[in-house]
């Protein structure tokens, strides 16, 4: 037992309090039939045999020296300050703020990543956060169903295939229908999810459509014309969108989004093979008890101080059981923690930093593939800081460019059989001129 | 603000060793006024982090590039804060102050295995090699990250004793829902998917669990409880039938006991030809003892975070692992970590005896056509995978029988010493957690559970979970975990009594209590009524929200 | 606990009151104090027809939720504004300024399932 604090007298102490003899007779309820017989599980290990086994995993990733791998998780710089914060223990050894009295600290930390969240949405409300940008994206979609009182999910297919199959799952159980509206991947073609294409497709059972902003390609979708669509035939517009592209894109209450869903990872918090992430959601009031997820809000002690409580707990499983908006219980606090020391770390000028430089090497990587000769983009739709481009012979070369250390970014026809010979390519504040100019040389030696 | 109440001695001396922020006279008004939201501490034109400029280069081919198009420009931007990287820090620092957690007091709340989370877990989740490994990574890089998971699989096998474990859920709530989509999955491939309709869930049921057979479109059927806090296993075999999907039910249950009568259950189910499912959140008890899928159990979601020793984050990250029987293996989740090549039983020897795997390796499986499908992008928590597994090294098998030996000594040890205080609805052998009820102290004192709740804060710990199982009046459930020393379950001990004490003598003073915490108890009704969720910039609190901008 | 002796109870703790064809819909000052402090009334729509014992709106405190269940059946001809904003006119006023729907009566023989004051009082002593 690595961290138990008890002696042999201890344990002596208590048994002979409790008045049994050994800790077996602890255990006598359990029916002899079903009682353990045994395992076959590995011998203890001090700390130092255990660093040398948890290096040696490590030592088994091996980290690209340059990469252009986005699509979905996004390598940026997380601010010393960031690990930090949630490195302490009072935040990260503390649980749900069940007694708000001794839990101000993270209660109102909740309530300014809220407001964060508010903020770079333009919504009137948020979350405290979901397990992810794709189960936020369920949630919001089953949310909208109860809205609408209606049990058809419209999304575009280029929204995220990992967004799309968790959406899938999530709408199986209640038996919610699942419609895809096909995006446009033709060659030459914008690689936008076409408005019109929406209109047609839609009918007056869908509770919501949902869009990604930027897509899964990179490419900028028409969220105003998208909404309208949606709004045309009464189903909510839900707008999934990727939160560091907020200091420059049109938030989603700028174009009429009625519920947003984002996975929160770009906000300092790392890639770490997928997990943990942390959710968001946002959308307006009127539609709050209908939100899934803990909500913190302000209120005052009876001295008159300000203080934070958990609220409209009664939408929540511990309260309406069956009944509940969802069944989500513990959620994803310590990395909206990260999100919230991130935010405040680079503030909005960073931000629009973070924006920006992503957008700069993204199009430098594009012309300079293409003044290579190399590779030319595959869509003419815009986009800010992930494009995909036509890269001939694609799969041997990204296999190749791998054993160089170098990852040419996501290979699209795996989720997309439309689209063989697409690489996506991923830039963010990170991405220097010389990876730019790493990977360009070493897809030219691969031609 | 006063910190040591003269009326209780028990609040003086500081059990916790936590910090003071609760107010030692020493600590200084800093520590105790309330901090503003960040916000508030805002000042425009003041940075944090800088980030380099562009080169000319870059920017010269960029233009070569379309810009971004004026529709789809943000017109007004977020007004996120604007402060230093001290004031961050001296920020966050001082909200940390107003918390207890783990690491500064002593924390039983019940049902949530409040454990100390081991520092060299945390060391290890910061290792460049996890925290930069991107899941989309060609297999080839990330033959690390998936033998890791591959191995915390097999321990989690062993440790359960199921034929299969996903490692996906992100929670506890969300292993109960892969699991109902499971077995729903299971019941169609028979036939019986139109059929079974209904989910068994006693009364002493967590709320996850009948708003996760509803998310999956079931109905929940209350079982209740029996008058020695087991199920009662005549209304159950009374309530299944052919239209029966699922038992779920939580061994040891929400009153911290063993379902003696588990066999029977099991097979009661079994025979009706519903899923068995185990509710793994109270798995702390019973490592080595139980194994839920050798005693017949289809499936059970593990908590990461309350038996594996995760951080609970303020409420998350959490991981809801879950295990299942052979005949549910089909539809578990997609992907699986498998071994591409190599012998699993070597790869296992050598994994457990230090040496290298070099020859193995590792991938995902997607080729399983009856799973359910996704419930989580990507793989899963795996910060919290690889916590959990360095976990179950450090301590190995026989280590974690002893942890299950010492939480059930500590709960039965403080059953035992607070017996004379509280009523004990079900006065048995416990298990990791004791239930008591406050309703004597309501009856005799007029002082109820959440009053005494306060008192315990003024005495500078957590109080145990209040108001759970729903079916004990006025309960106090109480988790001492294995981590805790005798002298803090003695100290503990003391606090109930001096509680008692108070709300006997003195019962007015505990319905004002708490009065040395950073604030006192809060206007929940008012919150709720007239919600405020957000700051509001410049702006005096309105009633129902702000509009958008 | 009294109980205003004009008004028609039933066993779920809503109350009625009579006059002419409208019934007036609430929940009795009993029911407000088990739930504590309310804080959201969920309201049926104007035009909703309500059966008699069926669920037609739901009332929230802050650690409870329960339903509402109609004491009589009819149509839904107003609701009560104020409630959107001061739920707690539950707690204060039940049987005034707390009344939660008026509908238009379609059997008036139904109220003879409901209670008067006094065997309300006795069901809830």
């Amino acid at each position: 037992m690595a961290y138990t604090p008890h002696t042999d007298p201890d344990r002596a102490a208590m048994l002979a309090a409790i008045g049994v003899a050994d800790v077996d007779a602890l255990f006598e309820d359990i029916p002899a039939a079903v009682r353990a017989a045994g395992w076959e599980m590995p011998a203890p290990l001090t700390e130092q045999e255990l660093r040398a086994e948890l290096s040696r995993l490590a030592g088994r990733n091996r980290i690209p020296d340059v990469t252009f791998l986005g699509y979905g998780a996004y390598r940026h710089l997380v601010p010393s300050v960031v690990g930090e914060v949630i490195g302490r223990a009072e935040f990260s050894t503390a649980y749900t703020p069940y007694q708000p009295e001794v839990s101000q600290g993270t209660l109102q930390s909740i309530y300014e990543f809220q407001s964060l969240i508010c903020e770079l949405t333009g919504m009137e409300v948020a979350t405290a956060s979901h397990y992810d940008g794709a189960t936020a994206t369920a949630e919001a979609a089953l949310m909208a169903c109860r809205l609408t009182r209606r049990d058809v999910v419209a999304v575009s297919t280029a929204a995220h295939p990992e967004v799309r199959r968790v959406l899938a799952t999530y709408c199986s159980g209640p038996g919610i229908e699942v419609v895809e509206v096909p995006a446009e991947l033709a060659a030459g073609a914008s690689g936008q999810t076409d408005p019109s294409r929406v209109a047609e497709l839609l009918g007056d059972q869908v509770a919501c459509f949902v869009a990604q902003q930027p897509n899964a390609f990179g490419v900028l979708e028409p969220m105003r014309e998208l909404g309208e669509a949606a709004h045309a035939v009464g189903a909510q517009f839900v707008a999934v969108v990727e939160p560091t592209s907020l200091a420059v894109l049109e938030s989603p209450a700028g174009y009429d989004a009625d519920i947003v869903a984002a996975e929160g990872q770009p906000l300092g918090i790392p890639i770490a093979f997928g997990g943990p992430w942390v959710g968001l959601m946002a959308a307006s009031m009127s539609a709050v008890r209908q939100m899934p997820g803990r909500l913190v809000g302000a209120t005052r002690d009876g001295a008159g101080r300000r203080g934070y409580v958990l609220t409209l707990q009664a939408r929540e499983q511990h309260i309406r059981r069956e009944r509940a908006a969802s069944n989500i219980c513990t959620n994803q606090a310590l990395c909206a923690l990260a999100a919230t020391a991130y935010l405040t770390a680079v503030g909005p000028e960073g931000l629009r930093e973070v924006a920006e430089l992503g957008a700069t090497q993204a199009r430098h990587a594009a012309a300079a593939l293409r003044s290579a000769g190399l590779a030319e983009r595959r869509f003419s739709g815009p986009y800010l800081a992930e494009v995909a481009m036509t890269l001939p012979d694609a799969g041997r070369r990204h296999a190749s460019l791998t054993e160089r250390g170098i990852v040419a970014g996501a290979l699209l026809e795996r989720d997309y059989p439309e689209l063989a010979d697409t690489i996506l390519l991923a830039a963010t504040e990170l991405t220097t001129d010389h990876d730019i100019a790493r990977l360009v040389g070493a897809l030219g030696d691969v031609a | 603000m006063s910190i040591v109440d003269e009326r209780h001695p028990a609040a003086a001396g500081d059990p916790s060793g936590r910090g003071s922020a609760f107010a030692s006279p020493s600590a200084g008004a800093e520590l105790t006024i309330v901090e503003p939201t960040i916000f508030e501490r805002s000042r425009a034109g003041r940075r944090g982090v800088r980030f380099p400029q562009p080169s000319a280069a870059a920017r010269a081919a960029a233009d070569d590039e379309p810009g971004l198009p004026e529709a789809a420009r943000r017109r007004v931007a977020p007004r996120l804060p604007e402060v230093s990287e001290l004031e961050l820090l001296r920020h966050f620092n001082r909200l940390s102050h107003l918390n207890i957690a783990i690491e500064t007091a002593f924390y039983p709340l019940g049902s949530c295995t409040m454990k100390y989370n081991p520092k060299v877990n945390e060391w290890a989740a910061r290792l460049p090699g996890f925290t930069d490994s991107h899941p989309l990574d060609p297999e080839v890089l990330a033959q690390g990250s998936l033998e890791l998971q591959w191995l915390l699989a097999a321990l989690l096998r062993e440790i359960s004793g199921f034929a299969a474990v996903s490692l996906q859920p992100a929670a506890g709530a969300h292993g109960e829902l892969t699991g109902m989509l499971m077995t729903r999955a299971f019941h169609r491939s028979n036939g019986e998917g139109g059929q079974r309709t209904k989910v068994l869930v006693p009364d002493s049921s967590h709320g996850t669990n009948p708003a996760t057979a509803t998310m999956v479109g079931y109905t929940t059927v209350t079982i209740p409880s029996n008058e020695r806090g087991g199920i009662d296993l005549g209304a159950l075999r009374t309530a299944l039938g052919p239209d029966t999907a699922a038992l779920m039910i939580t061994n040891p249950s929400t009153l911290g006991i063993f379902e003696d009568q588990i066999d029977q259950v099991v097979a009661a189910v079994r025979d009706a030809g519903a899923i068995a499912y185990m509710d793994g959140a109270n798995l702390n008890a019973i490592l080595g003892r139980f194994l839920p899928g050798a005693a017949g159990f289809d499936v059970m979601h593990f908590n990461l975070h309350k038996t594996f020793s995760t951080p609970h984050g303020g409420g998350g990250p959490g991981a809801g692992q879950v295990g299942v029987s052979a005949r549910l293996e089909p539809f578990l989740p997609r992907p699986l970590p498998v071994l591409r090549r190599g012998d699993a039983a070597e790869v296992l020897r050598n994994a457990w005896n230090g040496r290298a795997t070099d020859g193995a390796t590792f991938g995902l499986d997607w080729d399983r056509p009856r799973s359910i499908g996704k419930v989580r992008s990507m793989f899963g928590n795996f910060g919290m995978h690889l916590r959990a597994y360095a976990y179950i090294r450090a301590n190995g098998g026989d280590g974690l029988r002893g942890v299950s030996n010492d939480a059930v000594l500590a709960a039965n040890y403080l059953r035992v010493r607070l017996a004379d205080a509280f009523d004990l609805p079900f006065d048995r052998i416990c298990k990791h957690e004791v239930v008591f009820s406050g309703r004597r102290q309501k009856r005799q004192n007029g002082v109820t559970t959440l009053d005494m709740a306060k008192g315990i804060l003024d005495r500078g710990i957590h109080p145990p979970t209040i108001y759970f199982p729903l079916i004990v009046d006025e309960a106090l459930m109480i988790e001492p975990t294995e981590t805790e020393s005798l002298e803090t379950l003695d100290r503990f001990v003391e606090i109930m009594h001096d509680v008692a004490r108070q709300a006997a003598e003195d019962p007015a003073s505990l319905r004002a209590a708490p009065t040395t915490t950073p604030v006192g108890r809060l206007d929940e009704a008012g919150a709720a009524r007239r919600p405020d969720l957000r700051h509001r910039f410049g702006v005096a609190p309105v009633p129902g929200g702000t509009p958008a901008d | 606990m009294s109980h205003p002796g004009d008004l028609r109870y039933s066993k779920e703790h809503e109350w009625v009151r009579i006059d002419g064809s409208i019934a007036t819909i609430g929940i009795t000052s009993f029911a407000a104090d088990e739930l504590g402090d309310i804080v959201f009334v969920e309201l049926p729509e104007v035009g909703a027809t309500l059966s008699q014992f069926g669920s037609f709106g739901v009332v929230e405190s802050v650690k409870a939720v329960s339903d509402l269940y109609a004491p009589v059946s009819g149509s839904v001809t107003e609701v009560n504004p104020a409630l959107a904003d001061q739920p707690e006119l539950l707690n204060s006023d039940a049987y005034g300024d707390g009344w939660i729907a008026r509908v238009e009566l379609s059997d008036t023989a139904e109220l003879d399932a409901l209670m008067d004051a006094d065997a309300y009082a006795e069901l809830t002593a």
